[in-house]
């Protein structure tokens, strides 16, 4: 008998598409020991969920574990029957999903669901185990443990139900958790309390677990020692110490250096300049109800204002109240001095040519049914008037500024490009329109952290080249750092704090913006350890938030 | 009381039966997966399935004739289906082997990836395709023409009373009942078509409207479509109808109803459009083509309908099988496609009381069959395609 | 208010809206029509009297809405006007003392046949399709299910009047099982009344479990693509209990749906089935009065199937509302 818990061994798994097998994992090694944490991290597509649960020896539908071994505390899973590895799941081995929402069951309790499991596997009585749920509310910090489980899952906000999973994962004291990146549907003040109560309570009964993630950051904070995937292969596997200090691999370490970019300071603006955009005390309202109050902020010729707030702060509602697909109640945006109509529809096509907008998915902001060079095309014919010849090659000049060949890329479709390769179609199409001005919104938040830094790095290069002023709207702190001139902060529709970064990201400032600053994960491994001693065990997240407001 | 007795023993004979199937697996494979997990109501299914299976065949074999010479319908109708769908997928099976080698390269790959279905259907359209364009160079006889003997049975026998040149025999009025269906293809399938594309030249065109521009001409395009979908659509064009036969008779009741049932039809269409519109609508690149400043024209015909086109064509399949089965009732009724034109649903109404000679004459009660037959297989084979276009469409979600 | 009962009572009025404005236009279709209906009905040789009694008659002498107001009071009451049935076209020629019978002593008992049928119908049909709905989504992609995915198909694809010859033929011509007319009467007994019905309510049956087991199908494999099935299955729950505790309660809103909207669709089928088998529902009342155009019957019966449509789909509308726990237990 091995001193692993779980012993993964040249573990193969395929999925099927279109009739045949592909491979999902090329045989891949995985050891665990008792009490310990392996953080399993990689892009999207590396595998990594998929792993997670086949250590379960559970496959989803479409997916097969072709071959290699999964042994837990000496059980063969792949050889058990149906009903062994049944006995197994739930006692032994828990699981807490990505969408706590999705993953309770609407038409029950949390408690009645959280005593399933102990009274299903005769664990313990339901009494009993509800009692125990109530405590693990309380190590939880959960608000009112007596109460809450008797709530049902949609009565209950997002960061509350992941720690009421992780407590029902909890139910029959497994030897082994499976984490499916459980904070990444979350914001960043609300994710750091799950990730808190998480550790405590794997710390605590001394639990193994598997922490599955994308984010470097977080799993620091999680995991002894991290395994790095990338498309079904293993990289490397370290201490997790170990591995942030002195990385091996050529693709960790591209992986740990994206966190380093940061653009060169620019001097500040002369006082009486003309900004390009000047918003003033803008109000709008969806309905009835107003989602921003008296926003007012100014972006000049060739910086970068970026707009940051959790999700429901208004950040993408100023972009449509400058877009003018949403007018605004009152207030006035003005263009290089000109006040631009409020509704697009009445603006003059020049002023629509001056501001353009780079979208968060790219999937969604090109049509699919057009070639790439029917789009980037368009705004030529539409705004130069370019045809034929002119137009072809006015496009090949597009693609080549964002560094696409021309020649191999014109006729495809957008399906037949990867995200990153999508997202710069995007950027052309806005600069094909030869705009002062560019909306991102969040335009890097749904690729890789390598292409997204490439996107980044491109958005700096034609700043400098053609002089465009950009309003970046992100969640993200690191792209903040990244490419911010200027930064706007804000929270339930209005502006909290504004000011050039370099203030920002130096204390003192606004009570909510350093609680957001200071609530994104570093890659320190001691940076939770050290958060939570300075803001006191109740002062973190969410708590934190209802405190202020 | 006996009967339940009987199925009861079955019941258990073939649950007896699942228990030791799942043992000899079991033991036969040495424990697989497949076997090991196998639920007893799983085994009970399979050896349901193989001793129906068995029965059918068993079934197949009995002889067609008595030992005095007297036919055993039943034996020869089963027979009949049994080669029916035999032969059906044979041929399905050798025009994809064709499809698959001949032609391009995407409709090779076309072909690959069809299941026996899809390809039936296809074939089966193509088919009722060319029988309805060359329908008059088929037929042996016009669709009007009334000949001296009413009546005849078909076979073409003249010992069985049956003639040659009438193989499936003369109506009650003495017109070929052969000529009469392959014209039928012509009158039926043609008139449903029609009816389809006014549906949808109407629901199209304002169901995208609605969605594009959304605001009071959606709402009052949509509540209207709520009111007279409200209403079973069958029941209304029977109340339509009725009106309009008040003013016109003939031919110019069939006009009539093409354009009672496109109207009512559309309201449907009209639904899926503005639904896939709206879906469109919201996407970024729709966005951003209006913030450009495009027109609506450009809107509707470059942005939204090239990513329309799929969902649409699958609706297109559904309703004209919807279409063509509403004309068919309503021609059965006697309300639908007026006579002389030759129509499967009239003549399923005229030729219905031959159904009653089946247990001495099969051939002469297949002939209302035939016809009724004629209608379901058309919308068998475009749902069978519809059905294949919308799962490749779906993806691996199921 | 408890929002749910909020919610109902808008469906409520919402259906009654409905039923409202399809009654205006079922009255409009017939009466709004340009030239004079009453010559129409009679023919280019009807006598100027006759002309005048179905004038007076329908009241078309009087404006459209109180006409409309006063045909809809009257059906309110149960009032459906006087059906002019041919043998009745007499008493509009002489004077009015003639027997009349009126569209509600016609539609009555054939009310209540045509609610026999589809009951029949319906216990035959929801529990068989339900079931093998389940079963499919459960199996999907077996050769149960793929059997079963060709069935239906080619069932929802055949006309109901070939469906029904093709049961009179197997049951009863080649084997005498049951009748192939379904000539019913009202002092039949139960059990004959069942045998002469069981035919047509087969035939409904055939159409309707393909389209309810295809939904259901759908229903139950979308829930059980859903992240709490799967955890359900991660907690190691038994397989029974995933469904029964898990999928059932969260099934049940998809359910409802299904068996309300298909039941809806029965009245489609009701018409043809019963002219094949000379069944003395509504369904074959409503042809018959179309083929001699007897209007107030048409019109009645017309609103008699939208308002059992309409109350159908609103049946199903709040019976979802009912099972749906976010709605059920508010915020």
């Amino acid at each position: 008998m091995s001193d692993f818990l779980v012993e993964m061994r040249d573990v193969r798994i395929e999925g099927r598409s279109d009739e045949t097998w592909m491979p999902i994992i090329n045989g891949v090694d995985l050891t665990l020991k008792k009490g310990e944490v392996l953080g399993l991290i990689g892009e999207s597509g590396a595998g990594k969920s998929t792993l997670g649960l086949a250590a379960m020896g559970f496959c989803r539908d479409g997916v097969r574990i072709s071959g290699g071994s999964v042994m837990f505390d000496g059980i063969d899973l792949l050889a058990a029957s149906a009903e062994q590895k049944r006995q197994l799941l739930g006692k032994r081995i828990a699981y807490v999903a990505q969408s706590a929402a999705a993953s309770f069951n609407p038409a029950h309790k949390l408690i009645d669901q959280h005593t399933e499991a102990p009274v299903q596997h005769s664990v313990s009585g339901k009494a009993d185990s509800a009692a125990d749920g109530i405590e693990l509310y309380r190590k939880l910090r959960l608000p009112n443990p007596e109460e809450i489980g008797f709530r049902y899952p949609h009565q209950v906000s997002g960061g509350q139900l992941q720690r009421a999973m992780t407590a029902m994962a909890m139910a029959c004291r497994p030897d082994l958790i499976i984490f499916d990146e459980p904070t990444t549907a979350l914001d960043v003040t609300t994710q750091i309390e799950v990730l808190a109560s998480i550790r405590q309570i794997v710390e605590e009964f001394d639990t193994a677990a598997i922490y599955i993630t994308h984010d470097l950051a977080v799993v620091a904070q999680m995991a002894d020692r991290i395994k790095v995937l990338l498309k079904g292969d293993e990289v490397e596997e370290a201490e997790t110490r170990t591995m942030l200090s002195a990385p091996t691999q050529d693709y960790t370490k591209s992986l740990w250096a994206v966190r380093a970019f940061e653009r060169p300071e620019k001097p500040p603006v002369a006082t009486d300049a003309t900004p390009v955009i000047s918003v003033q005390g803008v109000t709008a309202a969806y309905g009835t109800v107003d989602v921003l109050k008296n926003v007012s902020f100014d972006i000049h010729a060739g910086r970068t204002v970026a707009v940051v707030g959790e999700s429901g702060s208004g950040k993408s509602t100023t972009a449509r109240c400058i877009t003018g697909l949403l007018p605004p109640r009152l207030g006035i945006i003005e263009l290089d001095g000109e006040p631009l109509p409020l509704d697009y529809r009445k603006r003059s096509k020049e002023q629509l040519r001056q501001v353009q907008m780079i979208y968060q998915m790219a999937d969604t902001a090109l049509n699919p049914r057009k070639s790439i060079g029917e789009i980037i095309g368009r705004p030529v014919e539409f705004y130069m008037g370019l045809r034929g010849a002119a137009k072809r090659k006015r496009v090949a000049e597009l693609m080549d500024q964002i560094e696409l060949p021309a020649d191999q890329y014109i006729d495809r479709l957008p399906s037949e490009l990867s995200g990153g390769q999508k997202q710069r179609i995007g950027i052309a199409r806005a600069l094909a329109a030869e705009p002062k001005f560019i909306i991102c919104d969040e335009v890097t938040s749904a690729l890789d952290q390598l292409v997204a830094e490439g996107i980044l790095k491109l958005l700096a290069r034609l700043q400098d080249e053609l002089g465009l002023s950009y309003m970046f709207i992100t969640h993200d702190l690191a792209t903040v750092r990244a490419i911010a001139d200027e930064v706007v902060v804000m929270k339930d529709g209005l502006v909290v704090e504004q000011g050039p970064k370099r203030d920002m990201f130096k204390p003192p400032h606004h009570a909510y913006t350093d609680l957001l600053l200071s609530s994104v994960p570093e890659m320190d491994p001691d940076w939770l350890t050290n958060l939570l001693k300075e803001r006191g065990v109740d002062n973190i997240g969410d708590a934190a938030v209802d405190k202020m407001s | 009381m006996s009967t339940v007795l009987w199925s009861l023993g079955a019941i258990v004979v073939l649950l007896a039966g699942g228990w030791v199937m799942r043992l000899a697996g079991q033991s036969l494979t040495g424990n697989k997966p497949f076997f090991r997990d196998m639920p007893l109501a799983v085994a009970f299914g399979y050896v349901l399935g193989a001793a129906l299976l068995l029965f059918g065949i068993w079934y197949y074999f009995q002889p067609a004739v008595t030992a005095d010479g007297v036919p055993v319908a039943s034996v020869q109708f089963f027979r009949w289906a049994v080669q029916g769908v035999l032969i059906g997928a044979a041929a399905a099976f050798v025009f994809r082997l064709i499809g698959r080698t001949l032609g391009t390269a995407g409709s090779r790959k076309m072909f690959r990836q069809m299941p026996l279905t899809a390809a039936f259907g296809v074939l089966v359209i193509l088919i009722y395709a060319l029988l309805a364009i060359f329908a008059p160079a088929l037929a042996p006889h016009g669709q009007e023409e009334v000949f001296g003997q009413a009546n005849i049975v078909p076979g073409g026998n003249p010992a069985l009373g049956g003639n040659p040149d009438f193989p499936l025999g003369t109506d009650q009025i003495g017109r070929d009942i052969l000529s009469r269906l392959i014209y039928g293809a012509q009158n039926t399938v043609g008139i449903a078509f029609a009816t389809t594309l006014l549906a949808f030249v109407l629901g199209g065109t304002f169901g995208f409207l609605a969605a594009t521009l959304r605001g009071w001409m959606d709402q009052v395009l949509s509540r209207m479509v709520d009111v007279l979908m409200a209403i079973p659509s069958l029941i209304f064009s029977l109340l339509l109808i009725t009106v309009a036969s008040a003013w016109v008779s003939g031919f110019g009741l069939t006009v009539a109803m093409v354009v009672i049932i496109a109207v009512i039809d559309s309201t449907r269409v009209f639904r899926l459009a503005r639904a896939v519109g709206m879906n469109i609508v919201v996407m970024d690149y729709i966005e951003a083509a209006k913030l450009r400043g495009e027109g609506l024209p450009y809107l509707i015909f470059r942005e939204i309908l090239p990513n329309a086109t799929a969902p649409l064509l699958a609706e297109f399949g559904l309703r004209f099988c919807f279409v063509f089965l509403t004309i068919s009732a309503l021609s059965f009724l006697g309300l639908g496609i007026q006579p002389p034109l030759a129509d499967w649903g009239t003549m399923v109404k005229d030729l219905s009381a031959f159904i009653n000679y089946a247990s001495f004459a099969p051939l002469a009660a297949s002939v209302p069959l035939l016809a009724a037959g004629a209608i379901a297989l058309l919308t068998v084979a475009v749902n069978f395609v519809v059905d294949w276009m919308l799962n490749r469409s779906s993806g691996l979600k199921d | 208010m408890n929002p749910v009962i909020k919610i109902i009572l808008q469906r409520l009025a919402l259906g009654l809206l409905t039923l409202f404005i399809v009654s205006i236009v079922i009255f409009a279709a017939v009466n709004m029509l340009p030239g004079d209906f009453a010559e129409a009905i009679l023919g280019q040789g009807a006598t100027p009297e006759a002309v005048a009694a179905i004038r007076r008659d329908l009241g078309l002498d009087q404006d459209p809405v109180t006409r409309y107001l006063q045909w809809l009071a009257g059906a309110l009451q149960g009032d459906l006007g006087n059906s002019f049935a041919q043998a009745n076209f007499a008493s509009f020629v002489g004077d009015d003392s003639g027997v009349r019978t009126t569209v509600a002593q016609q539609i009555a008992p054939r009310f209540a046949n045509t609610m026999f049928l589809a009951g029949v119908t319906a216990a035959i049909a929801v529990p068989f399709a339900v079931t093998l709905g389940v079963l499919a989504a459960l199996y999907r992609n077996s050769v149960f299910d793929k059997v079963a995915n060709i069935s239906t198909l080619t069932s929802i694809s055949s006309p109901e009047f070939f469906l029904a010859y093709v049961l009179i033929l197997f049951l009863a011509v080649l084997n005498p099982l049951l009748p192939s007319l379904s000539n019913i009467y009202a002092d039949m007994g139960f059990a004959e009344r069942l045998q002469k019905t069981l035919l047509p309510a087969l035939t409904l049956t055939l159409v309707v479990t393909a389209h309810m087991m295809r939904m259901t199908r759908a229903a139950i494999i979308n829930l059980l693509a859903s992240p709490y099935i799967e955890m359900a299955r991660l907690k190691g729950i038994k397989p029974m209990r995933v469904i029964v505790h898990h999928a059932l309660p969260n099934a049940l809103a998809p359910i409802i749906n299904v068996i309300a909207l298909n039941l809806a669709y029965l009245i489609t089928g009701v018409v043809v089935v019963e002219v094949v088998f000379v069944y003395p529902g509504i369904g074959q009342l409503f042809v018959d009065s179309v083929k001699i155009r007897d209007i107030p019957v048409v019109q009645a019966c017309c609103l008699i199937f939208a308002a059992a449509y309409i109350l159908l789909n609103l049946t199903a509308d709040i019976l979802s509302i009912l099972s749906n726990p976010r709605l059920r237990h508010p915020k």
